[in-house]
């Protein structure tokens, strides 16, 4: 009788222990945006629904801050999921190996089928490190009405691209909106003008460092960007603009195009555009019959290779995969689901930004993520100087090349 | 009769040298704070900067190659003149700080409420001074544009001009720095001797002679301190230049401190080793007018 007692008592202790151990995860990210912050929301309560016995301690960051805090507390106080990109961005992190593994989740979870699309930018040294749950396309937005009121067909060449700026430029309206104060917006334009000049292979060959920047084909890119830069088709002074400072200039219309990610539309309603005021338009063909690739940044999740509770962070990982998990998120987000099982979705710039990441030769991951930081770093800054003083395009394309020189030996 | 005599009690080593020791145990707990926090870090910034490292992974050793690569970089020579630019024009803080300050001097009605208004510039944080400046700033919406452009027509976006940037920054670092320096001036003129200033007058010197040759003198030590002050502030400008403009437009209102965090700390900073030995050139700047300081300090304990 004793010894069943006993026995009933260890069972109890053994089943309590086990409910006391199931989990906590903690979870670092960034999304400090009201639109991505509610679709964090709305996935932790999800996951904790479908894994009763997991809670998430959700540590939110402003997002620019976050870039710089991630490396300390990925070596001083990792989480148990931490948010992060694709490509060679977590390239640092992974060959210091602050970040665990993946490859199982994948495998486990057929990943390798569903999240295709993006599995190459999740992949070194033959190894997955993370899970992409979003991405979003590059394009040229421009205010239909205006352009309607100017009597311009949206462009599909380079010539008719010009023509466009020089028709808006003459009635007054600044072509482009642009804010190049946090400098990246100045790698998207570099990087549509590149894939269109000189196509895919060349841009990934130039940006992990096998073309010098004095070849002649990127000063062939600057040169038709001077084409737009020369005379004037940008908005002035976008050195001191972030790029949020620059929408009120689309909103009034002022400007008349914005080469963004899809994320300015809700800036752009919640400045008071309508629907069918913002058109969309894919960066129109520059060499005759080059295929089209695009710019797709994708967002992640990563373990810290430092984390606490593994088991519970993959099934963090393998829910956010779940096609239902990244229809929703990207409903909230108004970005667009990695996992081709997923519901496509129903908005308008959506949709057509489905149809043209389907249809692209390739996926660009974005300058600053796919050349490494210094090099990033030093590009963007030639190319925001380029934008500012295009006479000197040689004086920049050297000093470009002397740090290609030091950063990729 | 023969008194015992007991032999000398021998005294401990401590008690034989307590005068000489209770300096040394006094100062402890300092020097020991001062080691840890101050001298063993500068001791590892400078062994850093001898290694090429990415903050995450393994350092690999390259001796003086990162000042090597300092001497032909361009970002550092901007960066050098930048802090140059500070430097001086900084020092118009303490004659603007003066100058408040012997104007605030008087005993009218409601002073104090002046003075605290004068000094508020310097009591909130550089990070709001920076924001406030940056939207006085803006091409579009600010109040200085506006105005340069009611006066002459164009409009002049500051922080997107590389020539004129590094000088809204330094104008926009100026307004605390001036509060600052008037609050030292103004308790250095309430010690000022009444007798000296009393003695000038029976003696017919007023104005400017009786502020040049009795008032000034006796401000040396407010001064002294007020140099100390701005020279630290120039040197260390790292707040507003990074709340501004993130040291652009590309890279032109760089200064050294930022380029350090940004080399070594920021988003695209991977770079230890390197941001080091930029820490490591600052520090040799800074000790230059630290030893000044110093041994003007020494010079004056010895004499005063």
């Amino acid at each position: 009788m004793f010894i069943k007692r006993l026995s009933l008592a260890a069972f109890a202790l053994a089943l309590s222990a086990s409910t006391v151990l199931a989990g906590e995860i903690v979870l670092n990210s960034d999304q400090s945006d009201p639109a991505p912050k509610k679709a964090m929301e709305q996935l932790i309560a999800d996951f904790q629904a479908a894994n009763p016995g997991i809670t998430v301690k959700w540590n939110n960051f402003d997002h620019e801050g976050y870039k710089s805090a991630i490396n300390n507390f990925l070596k001083a106080n990792p989480p148990d999921v931490a948010a992060w990109y694709a490509g060679n961005r977590m390239a640092p992190q992974v060959k210091a190996g602050l970040f665990e593994d993946v490859t199982d989740v994948w495998e486990k979870n057929g990943l390798n089928d569903t999240l295709k699309s993006a599995a190459s930018s999740m992949t070194i040294d033959g190894k997955k490190w993370g899970v992409p749950y979003t991405y979003y396309q590059w394009g040229i937005y421009y205010r239909a009405d205006i352009f309607k009121a100017q009597g311009i067909e949206p462009p599909k060449t380079w010539a008719e691209l010009v023509a466009a700026c020089a028709k808006l430029k003459a009635a007054g309206i600044s072509p482009f909106a642009i804010g190049t104060k946090a400098l990246w917006p100045t790698g998207g334009w570099f990087d549509y003008m590149d894939l269109r000049v000189n196509g895919y292979q060349f841009h990934m060959d130039l940006t992990s460092g096998k073309v010098p920047y004095t070849d002649p084909k990127v000063k062939a890119v600057f040169d038709k960007w001077a084409e737009l830069v020369k005379p004037g088709y940008y908005i002035e002074n976008h050195a001191a603009l972030d790029w949020q400072d620059a929408m009120p200039q689309f909103v009034q219309g002022k400007a008349a195009m914005y080469l963004m990610g899809n994320f300015v539309v809700a800036p752009m309603k919640a400045g008071g555009l309508k629907e069918d005021q913002i058109g969309f338009l894919q960066f129109p063909e520059i060499t005759a019959g080059m295929p089209k690739a695009e710019d797709a940044p994708t967002d992640t999740f990563h373990i810290p290779s430092g984390a606490k509770n593994k088991e519970d962070a993959k099934k963090f990982l393998a829910f956010v995969a779940s096609a239902d998990a990244q229809t929703k998120l990207n409903n909230i987000l108004g970005q667009l689901p990695v996992n081709n099982k997923s519901a496509k979705p129903d908005d308008k710039f959506l949709n057509a930004g489905f149809s043209v990441l389907a249809n692209a030769a390739g996926l660009a991951q974005f300058f600053d993520r796919d050349a490494p930081a210094d090099m990033a770093k030093a590009g963007m800054e030639g190319f925001q100087k380029f934008m500012v003083h295009p006479e000197m395009e040689d004086a920049i394309l050297a000093d470009l090349e002397k740090v290609r020189a030091r950063v990729y030996k | 009769m023969t008194t015992a005599v007991s032999p000398p009690v021998q005294l401990g080593w401590f008690r034989r040298n307590q005068i000489k020791l209770a300096p040394w145990l006094f100062l402890a707990p300092g020097l020991i704070m001062f080691f840890i926090y101050v001298l063993a870090p500068i001791g590892q910034s400078i062994w850093i900067s001898f290694f090429d490292w990415d903050g995450l992974g393994k350092a690999t050793w390259i001796g003086l190659g990162n000042y090597v690569e300092m001497l032909d970089d361009t970002n550092f020579y901007i960066s050098l003149k930048n802090n140059l630019l500070w430097l001086v024009l900084y020092m118009l803080s303490v004659p603007a700080g003066l100058g408040i300050a012997l104007f605030l001097n008087q005993n009218v009605v409601g002073i104090r409420l002046y003075k605290s208004l004068f000094f508020f510039p310097f009591v909130i944080s550089q990070v709001v001074v920076g924001l406030m400046f940056t939207w006085f700033y803006a091409p579009d919406f600010g109040l200085l544009s506006g105005l340069i452009q009611a006066i002459t027509g164009s409009k002049v976006a500051i922080l997107a001009d590389d020539r004129y940037a590094t000088y809204g920054i330094i104008a926009a670092g100026l307004w605390p720095q001036i509060a600052y320096v008037m609050i030292l001036y103004l308790t250095g003129l309430n010690n000022i001797n009444p007798e000296q200033i009393e003695a000038a007058r029976m003696d017919h010197a007023k104005g400017f002679a009786l502020f040049w040759h009795i008032i000034l003198p006796q401000l040396r030590p407010a001064t002294f301190i007020a140099v100390v002050v701005t020279v630290i502030g120039a040197l260390r400008s790292f707040d507003l230049v990074s709340i501004m403009t993130h040291g652009g437009p590309y890279g032109s209102t760089r200064v050294l401190s930022y380029y350090m965090y940004e080399q070594a700390l920021s988003e695209y900073g991977y770079r230890m080793g390197y941001g080091a030995a930029i820490a490591v050139v600052l520090f040799l700047i800074m000790m230059v007018f630290i030893t000044f300081f110093i041994t003007r300090m020494i010079a004056q304990e010895r004499n005063g």
